[in-house]
């Protein structure tokens, strides 16, 4: 996220000095610039060339209440918001309100097209300690817990308004449940664990910035069309008490399990767990368990690189391998783009401070030269400077405003660098499904094979050899098996494609809506500023065009 | 009566470079320029040099035209012998000699020091009482030889004639005795006016100085804005161009806009600097210069009050010598007079530079106050020219993005 907020404390401080500035200022200066009239009110006299036709967000309304005191230019202009939010609907995101409040809205504007709410909020974080002290790490075993509340009106939930309380360890749960359920769709990114900011930031600071982060991050699964309905997200909100949503394996068990070949692996003779179904094949090989499962997995995708034989399935979808080809392109792309938006808030927010340090400098001036004046000549240098020293704070104001606004606009941007990589996990699904499944095919051709050499060998004995039959007995059963757990790989695979091709539509779509959104709010941010601006600045070029008279 | 008139060959930018009026062969006119700037020489000894071109009708000048080659250091020894001629007077001031080697010859650098040596001839040639002087008049017509030998005789402290020296040994001698006797402070004018306007003096050159700064950075701020919105418009250009259809052709639509007004951010960043900066860094030279003056009258001062002091002792010595009547009576009288007339001159000399420099703040604060308004109109003016045209090129973009959008 851009930081910008870093320098307002020092900025605000140099207005309330501008401010007593100007408060003790007594002399009467020949030709107060104020009394001139507001600086923002409509130029009228100052011919412009723009035309108005497409633009009704950006027609200049004039402030509210045009009062000619010394302090009225120290208000910021609070129009600005109204005036730019035409193209904003939709997309703003304020973090920190609690989403009960009229302006922020968390949902997609498809979901609030179709009267569908589901908006979520974290707030209050709380100490809380281990009941039972297991803990290995040092504290105490102490954690932070969370105020979720939710309020929605979808059917799935019993409900329409509840609250949890949750620890990050939760989220993570949370988000392995997602990933292991919905492979193949984009689901946003958990927040990181930040195991080293958590020790090396201050604690406050280190659970605001959580807090924060874990709302996004809920508010954006809320936004999913397909994980909003989902019945993790559900539990995770609503049950009360522990979260139900339980690691579907003991690791220990899988270890014992990675000792045994592939197939019963699959379907039992595990030590301790019960038998396990074929749906097991669908969950990717995970470290730690599944060890011989891996072993044969990268095997398979060795020889996929690297043998000679083509693989029996291969990834045959040229539309998809273009469309992924192109989606790394936009993510390298993106990521410039995204570094070069940081650099230009950064010169948008450097300037807007030198201006109002040159502000308060010629305000000074302005102070010193009347205090001091011996002729009139200075006093009018005075009234000249202070006309030019309040409108450069005004600019410095509208810069920083601006900037907040692009902040606002281009922070899509990093947005979608978080949904690159959602994208690029859903991709890794399916390579996964993929790979799992060539890597069975491999398996059952392997399988054949010895079987037909044993049946080979067995034909020659005359009589029979009991114990190559046997033996081909049960391979012929281990094949069936394994024809089994192929048959659901390639299900599973196939589930996953249909996923991607559904995800890339719906990013398709949402991509074209965002970025236009986010195109239109900073052109329109940038012309209304500008503009604003520009007036400032055209009032004191009036103002001292007497100077130039002979140029 | 000052009228500003741009002159053809670039003099005449943003510092008010004031001209008299152009020839009418009735009314006395004195025009100069300083223009057409050239590398001369290699590596260490390298130099720039002016073309300067004077026009005008003054009895003692030699013709309509002339046009002579100066350098930086001849700009610096007029000043600093208009300096010791006319105490009193502001010098108009110089440009500062640059320290750091690569900016020596960039060619913001030199169309900088153009202006400011433009300036400061014409101020010269407008002032009523320097435009008459003979050093002028070398400087705007002497051949080259000429000019290097005058500007070689006048370097370093051999320059002082033997009466100068003589005043430095005295200073030096004074302000010795003056520490052994107990008195710290060199002798001071008590007038509270002149207190107030020196206090006045030191305070401003701190504010402007301050301010100077600020404007500085703000064209530098100009620049970097540019910059980042060049590098902006370049990657969202490839972005588009990934990315293809409506999109792809919004992205770059928007890229080449801002690479559009990166370009208008450093132009203006230029004539900020002109217009603006320059202006304020002139004011800044000039409040210095003033310093200069005052340091002179202080000297002045101190002058008479030692032969004040002199002269008394002197007298003391010269009734005893009349009362014993000594032989030395006569030669100790001779010394008096002698110690009256250099007290008079004293006197006339710090009387002279009161008057000048009451004339001059007048004049001064007057000046200033046209130089800042039209600086500060520049500002606002280029100011607005940017916003509009930021306000402009974001606008023509919206209908664009419009269309796009719904296709």
């Amino acid at each position: 996220m851009m930081e910008f907020e870093n320098n307002q404390g020092a900025l605000e401080e140099e207005e309330s000095q501008m401010e007593s500035l100007i408060l003790n200022d007594n002399t009467n200066n020949g030709g107060d610039p104020l009394s001139n009239g507001h600086p923002l009110s409509p130029p009228a006299e100052i011919p412009t060339s723009h035309d108005h036709t497409v633009n009704d967000p950006l027609s200049m309304t004039s402030s509210p209440n045009p009062n000619s005191s010394f302090n009225s230019f120290l208000e910021p202009p609070s129009y600005a918001d109204a005036v730019f939010r035409s193209f904003d609907d939709g997309h703003n995101s304020n973090n920190n309100k609690i989403v009960s409040t009229s302006s922020a809205s968390a949902t997609s504007s498809s979901a609030s097209s179709s009267g569908e709410y589901l908006k979520i909020s974290v707030t209050d974080p709380q100490k809380s300690q281990d009941v039972v002290g297991n803990s290995l790490v040092p504290g105490g075993g102490s954690y932070v817990t969370y105020l979720i509340a939710t309020w929605t009106n979808l059917p799935e939930f019993n409900g329409t308004e509840f609250s949890v309380r949750r620890r990050f360890k939760d989220v993570v749960t949370l988000s392995d449940r997602l990933s292991e359920a919905y492979r193949g769709y984009f689901i946003p990114l958990r927040p990181d664990k930040s195991v080293v900011e958590s020790q090396v930031m201050q604690k406050h600071e280190f659970v605001e910035n959580r807090r924060v982060a874990l709302e996004k991050y809920l508010r954006k699964l809320a936004e999913h069309p397909v994980i909003k309905r989902s019945e993790e997200l559900r539990v995770f909100l609503q049950v009360q008490g522990k979260l139900p949503l339980v690691k579907t394996t003991d690791v220990a068990s899988r270890m014992l399990d990675g000792a045994v070949k592939l197939p019963k692996q699959l379907f039992g003779e595990s030590v301790v767990s019960a038998a396990v179904d074929p749906s097991e094949v669908v969950q990717p090989a995970k470290g730690g368990r599944d060890l011989l499962r891996l072993f044969k997995e990268l095997r398979q995708s060795v020889t996929n690189d690297w043998g000679g034989a083509k693989p029996l399935v291969v990834e045959e979808d040229k539309e998809f391998l273009d469309k992924r080809k192109k989606l790394q392109d936009f993510e390298t792309e993106l990521t410039n783009v995204s570094q070069q938006a940081e650099s230009l808030v950064k010169a948008q927010q450097d300037i807007g401070e030198t201006l109002g340090q040159l502000g308060l400098a010629f305000v000074k001036l302005t102070k010193f030269e009347s205090e001091e004046a011996m002729f009139n000549s200075q006093k009018v240098r005075a009234a000249d400077m202070k006309n030019v020293a309040t409108s450069a704070v005004k600019a410095s104001r509208l810069y920083r405003e601006l900037n907040a606004q692009t902040v606002r606009h281009l922070d899509k941007l990093h947005e979608y660098l978080g949904v690159m990589l959602a994208v690029n996990n859903a991709y890794a699904d399916r390579s996964n499904a993929l790979l799992t499944v060539q890597t069975l095919l491999s398996e059952l051709s392997n399988l054949n094979s010895r079987i037909e050499k044993l049946e080979a060998a067995a034909s020659k004995i005359f009589g029979g050899d009991r114990s190559r039959v046997r033996k081909i007995e049960e391979l012929k059963e281990t094949m069936k098996v394994t024809e089994d757990a192929k048959s659901c790989a390639v299900k599973e695979y196939e589930r996953i494609k249909e996923n991607n091709k559904n995800e890339l539509e719906r990013l398709d779509k949402e991509r074209h809506d965002d970025f236009f959104g986010m195109l239109k709010g900073f052109v329109v941010n940038q012309a209304g500023y500008a503009e604003k601006m520009a007036s400032v600045w055209e009032t004191v070029a009036k103002e001292t065009s007497g100077y130039a008279k002979s140029s | 009566m000052i009228t500003t008139q741009r002159s053809m060959n670039g003099g005449g930018g943003g510092l008010q470079s004031p001209r008299s009026n152009p020839p009418n062969s009735s009314s006395p006119y004195l025009t100069v320029s300083v223009t057409d700037p050239a590398k001369m020489g290699n590596g260490v000894q390298a130099y720039i040099s002016y073309k300067v071109i004077t026009k005008t009708n003054f009895p003692e000048y030699q013709g309509p035209e002339k046009i002579v080659i100066r350098r930086y250091t001849d700009f610096v020894w007029l000043r600093d012998r208009l300096f010791e001629k006319y105490k009193g007077i502001f010098i108009p001031p110089l440009p500062e000699k640059s320290t750091v080697e690569k900016f020596r010859f960039s060619a913001e650098f030199i169309e900088m020091r153009r202006q400011a040596l433009d300036t400061f001839v014409n101020r010269i040639a407008l002032h009523h009482e320097l435009q008459q002087s003979d050093d002028l008049r070398i400087f705007l017509e002497a051949d080259e030889q000429t000019m290097e030998r005058a500007r070689s005789q006048e370097t370093g402290y051999f320059k002082k004639k033997p009466s100068d020296l003589m005043q430095i040994f005295r200073d030096v001698q004074s302000k010795v005795s003056d520490v052994v006797l107990g008195k710290e402070k060199p002798v001071e004018e008590t007038n509270p006016e002149y207190e107030k306007l020196k206090r006045y003096i030191f305070e401003l050159e701190d504010h402007l100085g301050e301010a100077q700064k600020h404007a500085y950075r703000l064209v530098k701020r100009h620049r970097e804005l540019g910059q980042s919105l060049a590098e902006f418009g370049k990657a969202i250009k490839l972005l588009g161009a990934c990315e293809g259809d409506a999109l792809g052709n919004a992205f770059s639509e928007l890229g080449a806009k801002s690479e559009m007004l990166s370009i208008k951010l450093q132009r203006e960043a230029h004539h900020l600097l002109m217009n603006f900066e320059e202006p304020l860094k002139d004011y800044v030279r000039a409040v210095q210069s003033i310093k200069g003056t005052i340091a002179e009258r202080a000297n002045a001062f101190r002058q008479q009050c030692e032969l004040a002091e002199t002269i008394k002792l002197k007298e003391i010595d010269l009734n005893k010598l009349r009362l014993i009547r000594s032989e030395k009576m006569l030669d100790a009288e001779h010394e008096y007079e002698e110690l009256k007339a250099d007290a008079e001159d004293a006197t006339r000399r710090f009387e002279t530079i009161v008057r000048l420099m009451n004339e001059e703040i007048v004049r001064f604060q007057d000046q200033k106050t046209q130089d800042m308004g039209l600086a500060f109109h520049e500002f606002a003016k280029g100011q607005a020219r940017l916003s509009n045209g930021i306000a402009d090129a974001w606008r023509s973009l919206l209908p664009k993005l419009e269309s796009l959008s719904a296709s």
